[in-house]
């Protein structure tokens, strides 16, 4: 099994690596779009402003070769925070106000991303911190061993509106119910950041390479 | 429910980790790495490190040492000290660190603050002020870990880095620094209403109660402390036991379920 961390030049990768190494897994550090071809599975890490990692991902050919390896090929594949946004249609993140020409996002699972304050939430933004999670189904997948209400740490002030409320695989309490974590198919995403959550994060990674559909 | 965050700080100078007192008499508390290291493995919510003499220097920040402190650390780790450019907040973040604190760069260049959270996103900037003064006279800030007066008045400061795009305020009272009597409650409080963003209250923590009181009285959504981990038997577990004691919400140990299929 080999574990390709997208390396498209955004964001601590040095965490994730980290933890990934910490459970064995072999983990490399992609450069290239072209060599996620060679990987079984496929991290994509995101910090930041999502027009901007969008466009990276775009214009380094990033976009295709995912498209090719994740709805082609079927390979899993697991967003991180920016990296989970990435996987909607659109986020209004990085539009200009009253322009409608919002950043394109892999479109994997339907829905868009959208400011939390927009969602409704009146509390302090960014939303920053450990808080609880609680997945949709009890047992098995992303979530395999993990109790409800296990604290993953957040750190970011726009979430995932997913079209289908069948694609929620978890959500967070924070001023509104938003969605912490997307799964379609053998597509998975993260709002929190498991490789900065200590032991509960790496049960996370783990459950993710090993995909224990119990 | 968002927990309310214990950090320790670590201060670093050269080679290890030293506390001072209102940002003077600095003593030397031992190497940098162990500490990241033990603080790691005890689970805390999340570290703050910072160079203290890196702004003196002018040299770029100690990208190297960061890298080694971050390889071993799984909880979010801000890195201060030093930063004045952009390449310099990429770097950081690629050697481990998830959130960047910025201090005097931002007097001489708020714009700076605009950048990185354009960049890298507001939730990756961490606005570092120290200040003194006193809820009578006000509050002014302190550039060059506190050497230098800026005539800046905290409360319109924090409202301009919030306008700029910080994502957390990080306040400091200098003359609460590693005295141990307790944070200034009416400053962090005074931050706290000035702003939407998070403050995480720094200065003057000696014992639990302090801690209790600048997030239920001041509503600081984190509390930073070194003295009182450094130089007393308190640790961060306890005082996350004791928050909880008063109602306030902390993150528990993660424990595994057992296997049921």
């Amino acid at each position: 099994m080999k574990v390709g961390v997208l390396d498209y030049g955004v964001g601590n990768l040095g965490s994730v690596v980290q933890a990934l190494q910490e459970l064995r897994v072999v983990t490399t550090l992609v450069t290239r779009a072209m060599d996620i071809h060679g990987m079984d599975a496929l991290i994509l890490p995101g910090v930041g402003n999502f027009a901007d990692c969008a466009r990276v991902l775009e214009e380094g050919g990033w976009f295709a070769a995912l498209r090719e390896e994740v709805q082609g090929a079927g390979k899993p594949l697991l967003g991180v925070c920016v990296g989970m946004q990435l996987l909607a249609d659109y986020s209004t993140e990085g539009t200009p106000t009253g322009s409608n020409a919002h950043a394109s996002g892999l479109g994997f699972v339907p829905g868009h991303v959208e400011h939390l304050r927009v969602q409704g939430c009146d509390l302090r933004v960014p939303h920053v911190g450990w808080n609880a999670v609680a997945p949709q189904s009890s047992r098995g997948g992303l979530f395999h061993r993990i109790p409800s209400g296990t604290d993953f740490y957040f750190v970011h002030s726009y979430a995932f509106l997913t079209a289908d409320p069948g694609d929620i695989l978890a959500t967070t309490e924070y001023g509104i119910r938003f969605t912490a974590a997307v799964r379609r198919g053998k597509v998975w995403g993260t709002q929190f950041h498991p490789e900065k959550s200590s032991r509960a994060g790496f049960q996370l990674l783990s459950n993710f390479i090993e995909n224990p559909e119990c | 429910m968002l927990k309310a965050r214990v950090i320790p700080t670590l201060l670093w100078k050269q080679y290890g980790l030293v506390k001072g007192v209102g940002f003077d008499s600095w003593r030397r508390v031992g190497p940098v790495l162990p500490a990241v290291k033990v603080y790691n493995q005890r689970e805390v919510d999340e570290l703050i490190l910072v160079d203290i003499v890196a702004h003196d220097s002018g040299d770029d920040p100690d990208f190297e040492s960061i890298a080694e402190f971050g390889q071993d650390c799984f909880v979010p780790l801000t890195v201060g000290g030093g930063v004045t450019r952009i390449e310099h907040v990429q770097r950081m973040l690629r050697s481990g660190a998830d959130k960047v604190a910025v201090n005097t760069v931002a007097y001489d260049r708020p714009e700076f603050v605009t950048e990185i959270a354009r960049r890298h996103g507001a939730q990756c900037v961490v606005a570092s002020i120290d200040v003194r003064g006193s809820h009578r006279d006000g509050w002014q800030c302190h550039s060059h870990a506190g050497k230098v007066p800026t005539g800046r008045d905290v409360r319109a400061w924090v409202r301009e880095l919030e306008d700029r795009g910080a994502g957390e305020i990080l306040i400091t009272s200098i003359d609460r620094d590693g005295t141990m009597t307790g944070y200034d409650l009416p400053l962090i409080e005074a931050v706290v209403k000035e702003v939407k963003i998070p403050v995480i209250a720094s200065g003057g923590a000696g014992n639990y109660r302090h801690m209790v009181e600048a997030v239920v009285q001041a509503g600081a959504s984190a509390v930073a402390a070194a003295s009182i981990f450094h130089f007393t038997e308190q640790t961060p577990a306890e005082a996350k036991a004791a928050l909880a004691q008063a109602g306030v919400p902390v993150r528990s140990s993660f424990v595994l379920e057992a296997a049921a299929c």
